[in-house]
């Protein structure tokens, strides 16, 4: 088998065993979202208002919290060496392992926020949306977090560090996700002009996260 | 990879280069003091005998202090981001040190630009904080620099935190352009131009010349305390590899 795809299903299979983080970050996802109502008042009018922002901002929060998990777990067990020492270039390797990344975590972030907007009593265009910039918008969170879940690998510790130093570069993203919802329901400007940059902000960190991340990784192993 | 002998190996290395960069700096620095003063004499004197500005009065006074903060606070990040390209390409022993010293000093910066603007946006824009994307991006520049202390402060092995500070830094000033644009369209969608805005596409000849000078006079006292910082942080490893070669040597090699 392609090196690439025997490292992009094992992790896929890591990810829904026993001992697995991948149905944690729904679940947290789902806990922050019911919370909200809790702080702010079950007013429905007010949900519907800020209610994209607030599923923005469960699924960053979300997609932060299986990070460290991406290399710690093949650091511990030293299979992270042996994808060093393979011939399949890194910087793939770690694209692929961020896609397994994905598809576990934060493709069902994707698919869990309709029902969490019927929650926040978003209209099913808004909940389009929402749904639409989290699909194009929450793989450019995990290749900006790749590089905090390699630095954290290299310093051996930073469970701790990983959120400080991966949230402000997520800044950008969380601006044009929410933007371009909220132009989909209000907004003065159309749909497609924030969504447009925000699939460039993911093709971007497609580039910069592995390239970032691969050199983490090497440096950290000398 | 054994710790203790690349530690000693790198303190030989460093021995050879940074000695001759230690006695630089012990004669530049007596120099560099004195322009420093000498600038900040000039600049102060004439930022107090600069006119008031007809709107805002004798508060426009903070601009000699802001305005030169918020380019070194910039300027910083440049100038650790060439010493990251040191640290991964070139290797040189005395890139990470000038990344870590630098670190403190440009949120130091940061941290007066972000004070000065408020104490100035209280009598003008009549509370102390605005989301405004100005700010707002000096606030996101100034969690990075903590972000980056934060790393600098986690790892005991200096040449490791450098390396991954390197990384970090070069992120990072790919990602402050697009921070820094996104946060300009975030502010013109959310908050249309409500906010007084310093006069005029032209600044007067009477107010830029003390600009100038205060500019001068804090770049001066950056590369001031960043080279004594940096002198410093060279002393603090010679005195930490000393201590792990006693302590190697007392655990009877």
């Amino acid at each position: 088998m392609n090196p690439l795809a025997a490292v992009f299903f094992r992790d896929m299979r890591i990810a829904v065993r026993v001992g697995g983080g991948a149905l944690m970050g729904v679940l947290f996802f789902l806990a922050v979202i019911t919370l909200v109502p809790f702080a702010i008042g079950p007013d429905l009018a007010l949900l519907r208002r800020i209610g994209p922002a607030i599923l923005w901002l469960g699924a960053l929060l979300a997609s932060l919290l299986a990070l460290d998990r991406l290399f710690a777990g093949d650091h511990e067990d030293g299979s992270l060496d042996l994808i060093l020492l393979g011939r399949a270039p890194l910087e793939l390797v770690v694209i692929a392992k961020a896609l397994a990344h994905w598809v576990t975590t934060g493709l069902p972030l994707v698919i869990a926020s309709p029902v969490l907007g019927l929650f926040l009593n978003l209209e099913p265009l808004a909940i389009a949306a929402v749904m639409l910039t989290l699909l194009v918008g929450t793989p450019a969170l995990t290749f900006i977090g790749l590089v905090g879940a390699a630095l954290a690998v290299m310093l051996r510790r930073g469970g701790l560090l990983l959120p400080v130093l991966v949230l402000p570069l997520a800044i950008p993203v969380l601006i044009f996700g929410v933007s371009a919802a909220d132009a989909a329901i209000v907004g003065p400007v159309p749909f497609g002009t924030p969504l447009a940059i925000l699939c460039a902000l993911t093709l971007i960190s497609l580039v910069v996260g592995p390239v970032a991340a691969a050199a983490a990784l090497r440096q950290g192993s000398e | 990879m054994n710790t203790q002998t690349s530690a000693q190996a790198l303190a030989w290395i460093d021995l050879a280069n940074p000695t001759r960069f230690l006695t630089l700096v012990e004669r530049v620095l007596p120099w560099l003091v004195a322009a420093c003063v000498g600038t900040f004499a000039v600049g102060l004197v004439q930022a107090f005998f600069a006119p008031d500005d007809y709107q805002q009065g004798a508060t426009v006074k903070i601009m000699f202090i802001h305005v030169p903060s918020a380019w070194l606070a910039m300027f910083c990040w440049g100038l650790m981001s060439v010493a990251a390209l040191g640290t991964l390409v070139w290797r040189h022993p005395l890139a990470d040190v000038a990344a870590k010293v630098a670190a403190p000093i440009g949120a130091g910066f940061t941290f007066l630009c972000l004070i000065t603007g408020s104490l100035w946006g209280r009598p003008m824009w009549g509370t102390y904080w605005v989301w405004d994307a100005r700010l707002t991006s000096v606030l996101v520049l100034f969690l990075m620099y903590l972000g980056l202390i934060a790393l600098w402060r986690t790892v005991e092995d200096p040449s490791r935190a450098g390396r991954a500070a390197a990384i970090l830094t070069l992120v990072g000033a790919i990602n402050l352009p697009i921070i820094k644009f996104s946060v300009d369209w975030w502010n013109t969608l959310h908050q249309p131009a409500s906010v007084f805005r310093l006069g005029g596409p032209t600044i007067d000849a009477s107010i830029l010349a003390p600009l100038l000078w205060m500019a001068l006079a804090f770049t001066l006292l950056f590369l001031t305390l960043h080279l004594a910082a940096m002198r410093n942080e060279i002393l603090r490893r010679r005195v930490r590899t000393l201590r792990l070669m006693q302590a190697h040597a007392a655990r009877g090699a």
